[in-house]
């Protein structure tokens, strides 16, 4: 792959304690790429993309994002540095007090000088954009269905402008239809925002409904990446865990 | 036999190392709080809406409970005073009782139940339903965020309502000493005068001050270690509950012990 690197983990290895969460991680993130980490319950997904984050440090090695070493960027730089991310939860984690729109202010009002009514015009527009109309503006996330929390969820994540994506467990436990919409929600989201640059990472162990949109996959197992290609690859891949979870 | 006592030694010591690494985990803690609440951003919005929210709404609480407890004292103080004929002290004692101990330690108590488990059931609600991670994910500190505007209120919170307390304990004080009991108007109130000091306001509102901080500092701790599951929340509010009380109590012992060398 001779594309831009949007994240390179050299080497990791997280333990806790004596537990070895992560061992040894290598592996790349094209730049403006969907690319999906699939694998069993406990593999170290979670861990894996904390890392990504900078909200963990690794025992061993180091993880970069666009080329910048996470561990010389002190606790401050660190907290600035995460807005190059957005995050899409996998229940939304709305913030329950708070409206759906304020819920998209938030990050403007903590982060920007804008003014209030260029922050709601902006809120507006996210979340017009994600198909959230004007009546739900001021709706509690208690008072939306799941699906539409999530639409919020993701408007929240894209209002800082962010240059990676990232989505936790999108579509497990979705219905066929709003696992479809989630689908296309990610597609759209990359295909607008392509232009000025959009790294998506999924993390997932909904198989199916992944690998439909992903350009590469990851597959995590008990700490390594056994298996790192594109999609139609991976669909051919001889590694049995891989056939087996693909079949499940 | 000798099986028994290694065993209850055994269990003892191992009750005693996780309170203490439980205390050890608060004053961790603790220390966060104190680094985060002198660093900007200052969210006074957030502090401004848990003073409205641990002091105004538990105003008429709080002033129903000293209403009651000024005047049940005021009954008990008398019955036992009329016998040595002292009862025109019952003013003075009375108020001394709330204002030293009675109006901070059941404010505290109140409170410790009120808002101490409300902050555990918020922050633990939002622990498990990846709220406080979102926060973080947006580069804000979770316990910047939601620990200190709830110390901070807390801690200046706790104060007012005791006084209140006082207050409103001294009017049913005098109401029952003097309409029902009979003692009269200006024997009340010049023993009052005669035997209340600035210094046991003082007292109770150092109590105050001390045990708003604590609560609130408990409150917002258990809310933060709650994991995973709704029972989780639930756990952590009780635990909320049992230990701002318990800390309440014992801490009223240390700080009384303290207070009256000093005032
Ligand atoms: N802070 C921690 N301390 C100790 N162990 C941890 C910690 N965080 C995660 N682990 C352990 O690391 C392992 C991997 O956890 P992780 O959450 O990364 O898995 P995952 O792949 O995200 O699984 P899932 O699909 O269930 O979310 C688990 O065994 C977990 O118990
Ligand atoms: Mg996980």
């Amino acid at each position: 792959m001779s594309e831009e690197i949007a994240i390179a983990v050299e080497d990791v290895t997280k333990k806790f304690g004596e537990l070895v969460i992560l061992n040894h991680l290598n592996f790349k993130i094209p730049a403006n790429k969907i690319t999906t980490i699939l694998g069993f319950s406990g593999a170290g997904k979670s861990t894996l993309m904390k890392h990504i984050l900078g909200l963990l440090k690794p025992t061993h090695g180091k993880v970069s994002v666009f080329g910048k070493d996470l561990g010389t960027l002190d606790e401050m730089e660190l907290r600035e540095f995460r807005r190059n991310f957005g995050m899409l939860f996998q229940y939304a984690a709305l913030f329950d007090s708070k409206t759906a729109l304020e819920n998209v202010a938030f990050p403007l009002r903590e982060f920007t000088k804008l003014k209030d009514s260029e922050i709601r015009e902006k809120c507006k527009d996210l979340l017009l954009s994600v198909n959230i109309q004007e009546e739900s503006f001021n709706k509690l996330p208690s008072e939306l269905s799941g699906g539409m929390r999530k639409r919020v969820g993701l408007a929240r994540g894209l209002a800082l402008s962010p240059k990676i994506m990232l989505y936790d467990e999108p579509t497990t436990g979705l219905d066929p239809i709003t696992t479809k919409m989630v689908n296309d929600l990610i597609v759209d989201t990359q295909n607008k925002y392509a232009e000025r640059g959009m790294t998506t990472i999924i993390i997932s162990h909904d198989v199916r409904a992944t690998l439909e949109i992903s350009d590469f996959v990851a597959f995590l197992d008990r700490g390594t990446i056994v298996e790192y290609s594109t999609v139609e690859e991976f669909r051919l891949s001889k590694n049995p865990l891989v056939q087996e979870f693909i079949n499940l | 036999m000798g099986q028994f006592f290694y065993q209850l030694v055994a269990s003892l010591g191992a009750a005693v190392n996780a309170n203490v690494q439980g205390l050890g985990r608060v004053c961790t803690f603790m220390l966060s709080f104190f680094y985060w609440v002198v660093r900007p951003p200052f969210r006074l919005k957030l502090f401004f809406e848990q003073m409205y929210s641990i002091g105004y709404q538990s105003l008429f609480i709080i002033a129903l409970a000293g209403a009651f407890t000024g005047m049940v004292m005021a009954f008990q103080m008398y019955f036992g005073f009329q016998l040595i004929s002292v009862d025109s002290l019952v003013g003075p004692v009375v108020t001394l009782s709330l204002a030293k101990e009675l109006a901070p330690v059941l404010t505290g108590l109140i409170v410790a139940g009120k808002a101490g488990s409300s902050m555990a059931a918020q922050i633990g609600t939002m622990k498990v339903t990846e709220q406080v991670d979102a926060l973080e994910v947006m580069g804000i500190n979770s316990h910047q965020y939601l620990a200190v505007p709830r110390i901070v209120a807390g801690t200046l919170a706790l104060p007012m309502l005791s006084a209140i307390f006082l207050v409103v304990g001294n009017y049913g004080s005098y109401f029952i000493g003097t309409r029902a009991l009979m003692i009269d108007e200006a024997i009340y109130l010049s023993k009052l005068s005669e035997f209340m000091f600035i210094e046991d306001i003082a007292h109770g509102l150092i109590k105050a001050f001390v045990f708003g901080f604590v609560i609130a500092l408990i409150g917002t701790y258990f809310g933060f270690q709650v994991s995973k599951g709704a029972e989780g929340v639930g756990r952590g509010t009780n635990q909320a509950v049992v230990w701002g009380m318990i800390t309440v109590l014992m801490l009223d012992y240390i700080l009384t012990s303290f207070l009256v060398r000093i005032l």
